[in-house]
């Protein structure tokens, strides 16, 4: 018997990128007709796994006929356009954003933004040595996950996690205006009075180091945090009957940290507090 | 939505009966949320005002309350009111004062804040500046304009004006009987006799273009809508004018206010809408006032309602209350605002005339814009595009304050030289004319010949903006004004996106360091990528725009020049 299978048919829409065409499916974004052409293309508050929000602009492009630059990671693909991804207004655009993140947030433990720092040659500190930033002391109140805001660049992704993308828990919002936005709980609680259910999903989503495991971040506060002595180990949650798949981060002999496989069809990165945070019975020493 | 984790924090029984006053009565209150509190989100922001309104500050008791009502998670509704100037989350005097510290009442002799008084931006008094605003909580509520009036229209009783020409007449605000006596309601008995095509016909004829600052064709805008198939079409007034030095639309508001009621109705009979609303700042309590007396009397004369004037359409308005917040009058932010989120702008496209207001198609138009529809369905198109120019038909409305001799506002046919317009308001000679408000952009006294038309401000990289005229004449610190609008940018970024949020911080700081002398000797550069960055890569036009002004008066002006 012949399957066929029901699904719309979606149409192929064709563009250019960068004077070169690509084709892509109906309902594609920029970004992913970048990628389709293996054009590298900055993304900081995108997510596979999320809803994009398009706030950190650091992924725009220049669309022919558009005043403004648009984003690559939402802007939908139309047949025809006529995308540039390396003109010196992108280019200028790109770099400063960086700049602008670089001189207000600590991006000390955020890999690819410093990549892309050096790859477009922002200078952060060209704005001078007193420019507002938003320093703040790191925000210990429970023994699982440390909130350094410091090093948040507001990309909302927490924010998203821990909404209705992923875990309908709604414990944390941005809060403030303007400078002053921040993400946080209620009238600024802490997490044990929040309604935070420590799934550490937010961690999982955040690209700075912002959001981290008291484990990783009394390691690198001691200065013993060394990603190139740790192995990944793939096994399954012992817990339930989901069987959600867990990335064990192994340093020496200690589980350091969990996380789980975003690319997951089911999970999508996501685990429960067990999983990301219940390991100590394994290396339970005593 | 999941089970809540709420506050644990009670109302006062004076909460809790201003919340329900909003809200409805709780059919039980014991925890439980009503399902028909469900998706009733869009009540938040008039919930947090009635309870701010009855003590003076939203206590935590009054907001855990908000929220088991309308079941929304505490971290949100704190994230929406947090991000609101005028929502007070720390407990202060029931009594406040909030003093204009802007651009127009900085030239009229603001000096310095009265102990415990809040500083305010534009609180859109201009012609009487220097102004404020009184705020008082408890069992009846009020908030009063300060000075409580302003000098007279300067045009009072001239012959040849339109959009003005009741407010001129002095034909009474409050009644609609005047109104009528006046020829209110004319335009709307020949919009229904035209039936909707051709009413959009006429607008298109007219070439009208938005007044709120974009300047978008109406006939395009409406057309659009019109045609969309998915239902229900919704129309916003976008009256939450807050552009430094701009106060038309509340002049129309407090003194023709059945004009707007009208022409909104003839919008949504044209565009297929049974639901309109106005959405007005905070800061403008004599215009609610009046337009909830309208919207009254004209749902008693079957003016509004389930049958308009007899004709089977259906049509009602509802009067949304800002909370102080410029961006809210960006369309998007606007509809996020009535929805009860934080005023953070959507990205476009989808556009609002297909994906607006609860995510339905949606007119969206300006007060000024819909007070021209009057005149263009009375008139026919054809007849109202013989006013003002090939670009710019129609007449415009200027606000004219800073040192002119007649502050107010004004009525003139598009194609005026501004020095015109200077010249009728008794202006002192300027040493700069900023044009368009803060996101537009300072003029030379060698550019006054300039005609005032949408296409003539364009070519000569300026914006009519929302008609803001500010003079500054020889006595002006006009690097006091150009810090003043960069802090105003910095205030009132929503904060979502990277180039606004942090570029309205540095962009004040470089020009702190010029203004100075301590400088880091890049700052003209810093200055001009931070207006490229901000204008290319916002997501909104307030960050887009919030290096015009502060350009212009660097590069035309040579404010703050080594």
């Amino acid at each position: 018997m012949t399957v066929i299978a029901l699904d719309a048919v979606k149409r192929i829409v064709e563009l250019t990128v960068d004077g070169r065409e690509v084709r892509v499916t109906e309902g594609s974004t920029i970004l992913d007709a970048c990628r389709r052409l293996g054009v590298e293309t900055p993304t900081l508050c995108y997510g596979d796994t999320l809803t994009p929000v398009n706030v950190c602009r650091v992924c725009v492009v220049e669309v022919e006929g558009s005043r403004a630059l648009v984003p690559a990671c939402s802007r939908r693909v139309e047949p025809g356009m006529k995308v540039l991804t390396d003109s010196p207004r992108v280019q200028t655009s790109r770099r400063l954003v960086l700049e602008l993140l670089g001189s207000s947030v600590d991006l000390s433990t955020a890999p690819d933004a410093l990549r892309y720092i050096e790859e477009y040659e922002a200078q952060p500190d060209r704005f001078g040595a007193d420019s507002l930033t938003v320093a703040q002391a790191v925000k210990v109140d429970n023994e699982l996950y440390v909130r350094d805001y410091a090093k948040c660049i507001l990309c909302y992704k927490c924010v998203e996690a821990c909404g209705d993308d992923h875990q309908n828990t709604f414990a944390i919002a941005v809060a403030g205006r303007g400078f002053g936005a921040h993400i946080s709980t209620e009238l600024d609680v802490t997490l044990p009075e929040s309604a935070c259910v420590y799934c550490g999903n937010c961690i999982a989503v955040c690209p700075t180091g912002a959001l981290m495991p008291v484990s990783e971040f009394e390691l690198r506060r001691d200065g013993l945090w060394d990603e190139a002595q740790q192995t990944q180990v793939d096994t399954i949650c012992p817990y339930c009957g989901v069987g959600c798949n867990l990335t064990l981060h192994v340093q020496g002999d200690d589980i350091v940290k969990v996380s789980s496989p975003d690319d997951h069809d089911v999970t999508r990165g996501n685990l429960c507090v067990k999983g990301r945070f219940g390991y100590q019975h394994v290396q339970n020493r005593a | 939505m999941p089970d809540l984790r709420l506050l644990a924090a009670e109302p006062t029984d004076a909460e809790r009966a201003a919340i329900d006053a909003v809200v409805g009565t709780a059919a039980h209150d014991d925890g439980r949320v009503a399902r028909s509190d469900r998706t009733r989100r869009h009540l938040l922001l008039p919930a947090l005002r009635a309870a701010q309104r009855r003590v003076g500050w939203v206590t935590e008791g009054a907001l855990g309350y908000v929220c088991r009502r309308l079941e929304i998670p505490p971290a949100e509704a704190y994230g929406v009111a947090s991000f609101y100037a005028l929502i007070a989350l720390d407990e202060r005097p029931a009594d406040v004062l909030h003093v204009c510290t802007d651009l127009s009442c900085r030239l009229a002799g603001y000096d310095e804040l009265p102990e415990g008084a809040h500083p305010s931006p534009c609180l859109g008094l201009c012609e009487r500046a220097p102004a404020a605003l009184r705020t008082l909580a408890g069992e009846e509520p009020r908030e009063l304009q300060l000075p409580a009036t302003g000098p007279p229209l300067p045009q009072e009783g001239q012959p040849g004006l339109r959009l003005l020409r009741r407010i001129a007449d002095g034909v009474d605000p409050e009644s609609l009987d005047a109104y009528r006596a006046a020829g209110g309601y004319t335009a709307l008995r020949r919009a229904l006799e035209l039936g909707p095509a051709e009413v959009l016909r006429e607008v298109t004829e007219s070439r009208l273009l938005g007044r709120g600052g974009a300047a978008f064709p109406t006939g395009v805008k409406w057309e659009a809508v019109a045609g969309q198939p998915a239902l229900p079409h919704y129309l916003v007034c976008n009256a939450d004018e807050s552009e430094p030095g701009t106060f038309k639309d509340r002049v129309l508001m407090e003194q023709d206010p059945f004009a707007l009621v009208e022409a909104m109705t003839i919008a949504a009979f044209a565009t297929g809408c049974e639901h309109g609303y106005v959405y007005v700042r905070a800061e403008y309590p004599l215009a609610h006032k009046r337009l909830e007396n309208a919207f009254e009397q004209a749902r008693v004369r079957g003016l509004l309602g389930g049958d308009v004037s007899g004709s089977g359409f259906a049509f009602d308005i509802e009067l949304r209350i800002g909370a102080g917040a410029y961006v809210c009058g960006e369309e998007t932010a606007l509809f996020q605002s009535i929805e009860g989120y934080r005023g953070e702008p959507r990205n476009k496209p989808p556009f609002p005339v297909e994906v607006g207001l609860f995510g339905k198609p949606t007119v969206v138009n300006n007060v000024e814009t819909l007070f021209n529809v009057l005149e263009v369905v009375s008139d026919t198109g054809v007849e109202y595009a013989k006013t003002g120019t090939e670009g710019s038909t129609g007449t415009r409305l200027f606000c004219l304050s800073g040192h002119v001799g007649r502050p107010g506002l004004y009525e003139v046919p598009f194609g005026m030289p501004l020095r015109e317009l200077l010249e009728l308001a008794e202006a002192r000679p300027p040493k700069a004319v900023l044009l368009g408000g803060a996101a537009g952009s300072f003029l030379r006294p060698d550019q006054l010949d300039l005609p005032l038309t949408f296409e003539d401000a364009r070519a000569a990289g300026a914006s009519l903006g929302s008609g803001v005229v500010i003079v500054y004449d020889e006595s002006a610190d006009l690097v006091d004004a150009v810090l003043r609008i960069a802090e105003f940018f910095r205030d009132e970024s929503c904060g979502q996106c990277v180039p606004c949020r942090v570029g309205t911080v540095r962009q004040e700081e470089a020009l702190h360091r010029l203004a100075s002398k301590k400088t880091n000797g890049n700052e003209l550069v810093v200055l001009s990528e931070l207006a490229e960055v901000m204008r290319d890569a916002s997501i909104c036009g307030l960050g887009q725009t919030a290096a015009s002004a502060v350009q212009s008066a660097m590069t035309n002006l040579g404010v703050l020049a080594p």
